[in-house]
């Protein structure tokens, strides 16, 4: 339970309730990369397409949330922990223009170089 | 604190879209608050608009196309050198309005970001004027003819670090090759291209560009998504990439993206072989990590030194970052300012974090800066050096702040081999002065850009772009003007006899 690869905090459950509110299936997809990398963006489900390659974390009460395959690789010593802080970013994120915005924090199961247990 | 003519933000109290070479209130009557990265305070408000407002862009841009895709390349060439003449008239302005929107410094805008994006109207205007089409012959009675062609009206998203560079790399190819732009800036630095776009109003045919403000999933997304659009560009990050990519699919239009690295900057055992001015300039690019507060897609975030040299090097270099002013961005001698946006901060301060927990030991910096008076609600890093290992998270992924991961390499292969194992192809720097080695490691990175014994250059006339998943397309070289246009071959026959098939 502890070493989940994805949990959320209080704030990012009511944040994620809220934007359900209004857009039922959702889902989370890790981004990487300049500028906003590093966010978790949040999707209609019907609108992201998942790929082949892209490694589902977890759930999120119910929300599923993902990471490209070859990212996972290089993140997966680390357990995501959904946060949410104040900011207007998010790209095309359903997070955007709430002046909260969703933040990934970690913590580590196991030292970068290695298995996760 | 600075005090002075600077010290007052240069924006009008509120600013409306730009379009159809009007300034037009956004439908939806919306607007949002502008905080400049400085103080945390607002400094102006700016339209927050939707999808209609980018329907009314694009209506003026394809009422526009037509126009300006028959617009002689001599006079969309004059076009551009006026807007860079305007701009060099208003340098103080936009690099002041630069600063108080991004956090950037002001010597940097002064002597970086405008110098550069000026270049870059007149390279654009220079290159149109030169472009040849093709003229095959395919045998004595046959010729085949390439015309290049705009595509018609062009979406662009810009990101934040560099607000009107950034804009400049995707304004001055698309108009020099005859498109129409609607343009969506980040939400994060919206005001300075408004201030550009006063400034340039009567030099552009209206509807050429239209810039809509607003949100990106409220704009930014119904631009990116739009059928009336022939093409998009844009920088930022892999999942938006993605996901601009899957819209570009919809509408089977080609996409130009830009989406960040994980740049190596690697120092060879022979740098150190002289305490001479070229190992001075190593160490000055070792601390290249701190420009523009990292906010740079190609960042030299991770700093890979020969261990026989380590100690040596570190020693200078660690004095070279102690040395680092930070501060008020708009004191001119301040060398690292604010980080864009608070959200962009708090990433920064959880990569910390992620750090300590992995083992790195931080040799500089590794906490927020703390900030007295006016700055005290800004947004400030301190300059950071963390020594690890590259399986490390700190090395795998850009923090985007002013941050740079340390590693050790024993010999050239396990150097090569630290370079490449990232997801990203963006930037490289390999210093050495043995011209052999620059000249293998230049060749064998993978990386879009490699800067041999030097570092963040940027002219006009060097193409930029990555491998791997940095992205697709070359900005800031002629070879952007083929991102922008489409090709039409004409096949004539000379010929008056008739095949004989039929």
């Amino acid at each position: 339970m502890a070493d989940e690869p994805v949990v959320a905090t209080k704030a990012a459950l009511a944040l994620i309730e809220e934007i359900r509110a209004e857009h039922p299936q959702i889902l989370f997809h890790q981004s990487g990369g300049c500028c906003d990398g590093s966010s978790p963006m949040c999707y209609p489900a019907s609108e992201f397409r998942i790929g082949e390659s892209d490694v589902k974390l977890g759930e999120i009460a119910g929300v599923p949330f993902y990471i490209a395959g070859d990212q996972y690789e290089s993140w997966k010593h680390t357990q995501l922990i959904l946060d949410v802080v104040p900011g207007r970013g998010g790209m095309f994120s359903l997070d955007n223009g709430r002046e909260r915005r969703f933040l990934v924090r970690s913590r580590l199961i196991c030292m970068p170089d290695q298995e996760r247990p | 604190m600075a005090t002075g003519p600077a010290r007052q933000a240069p924006f009008k109290a509120r600013y409306d879209n730009f379009i159809g070479g009007r300034f037009v209130a956004p439908a939806n009557g919306r607007y949002f608050e502008n905080l400049s990265p400085i103080n945390g305070r607002a400094i102006c408000q700016i339209a927050r608009s939707d999808a209609k407002d980018i329907e009314a862009a694009l209506d003026a841009a394809h009422a526009a196309k037509g126009k300006w895709g028959k617009t002689p390349v001599a006079e969309r060439a004059r076009i551009l050198n006026r807007i860079a003449d305007r701009m060099e008239e208003n340098l103080q302005l936009l690099a002041t309005a630069e600063t108080w929107d991004n956090g950037k410094p002001i010597r940097e805008s002064i002597a970086a970001d405008l110098p550069l994006a000026i270049d870059h109207f007149r390279y654009f205007a220079s290159v149109i004027r030169t472009q040849e089409g093709g003229v095959s012959e395919i045998d004595a009675d046959t010729v085949a003819y390439h015309f290049h062609e705009p595509l018609g009206v062009v979406g662009q998203i810009i990101p934040w670090n560099f607000p009107l560079l950034m804009a400049t790399w995707k304004i001055a190819p698309a108009l020099a090759a005859g498109n129409c732009i609607v343009l969506k800036p980040a939400e994060q630095t919206p005001a300075s291209i408004m201030v550009w776009a006063e400034l340039v109003t009567d030099i552009l045919p209206e509807g050429v560009l239209n810039i809509v403000n607003g949100f990106g999933l409220e704009a930014g997304k119904p631009l990116a998504s739009s059928a009336r659009i022939a093409k998009i560009a844009f920088t930022g990050e892999t999942t938006t990439g993605r996901l601009i990519m899957q819209y570009a699919s919809e509408n089977i239009i080609p996409v130009t993206l830009e989406l960040g690295g994980k740049s190596p900057n690697i120092f060879h055992k022979d740098v150190a072989a002289a305490d001479d001015d070229f190992f001075d300039k190593a160490i000055e690019g070792f601390v290249m990590f701190a420009l523009n507060q990292g906010e740079v897609c190609t960042c030299p975030s991770r700093a890979l030194i020969h261990e026989a040299i380590y100690d040596r090097f570190m020693e200078r270099a660690l004095k070279r970052v102690a040395a680092i002013k930070q501060g008020d961005p708009l004191d001119p001698s301040t060398m690292v300012g604010a980080q864009a946006s608070s959200e962009q901060k708090e990433k920064i301060l959880s990569y910390f974090d992620i750090a300590r927990q992995e083992g790195a030991t931080a040799l500089a910096g590794g906490r927020a800066a703390r900030m007295s008076g006016d700055l005290e609600g800004g947004y400030y890093v301190e300059p950071t050096v963390l020594k690890g290992h590259n399986k490390m998270r700190v090395f795998q992924e850009e923090i985007f702040g002013p941050v740079v991961s340390v590693a050790t390499f024993k010999d050239e292969d396990e150097a090569l081999s630290i370079a490449n194992d990232t997801l990203y192809g963006l930037g490289a720097g390999v210093w050495s002065r043995d011209a052999n080695t620059c000249y293998r490691f230049g060749r064998a990175i993978q990386a879009g850009r490699v800067w041999v014994n030097c570092y963040h250059a940027y002219p006009a006339h060097a193409a930029f772009g990555g491998y791997k998943k940095s992205g697709v397309g070359r900005e800031n070289h002629l070879m952007m003007l083929a991102h922008y246009q489409q090709t039409k071959n004409m096949l004539v026959s000379y010929s008056p006899k008739k095949l004989g098939y039929f």
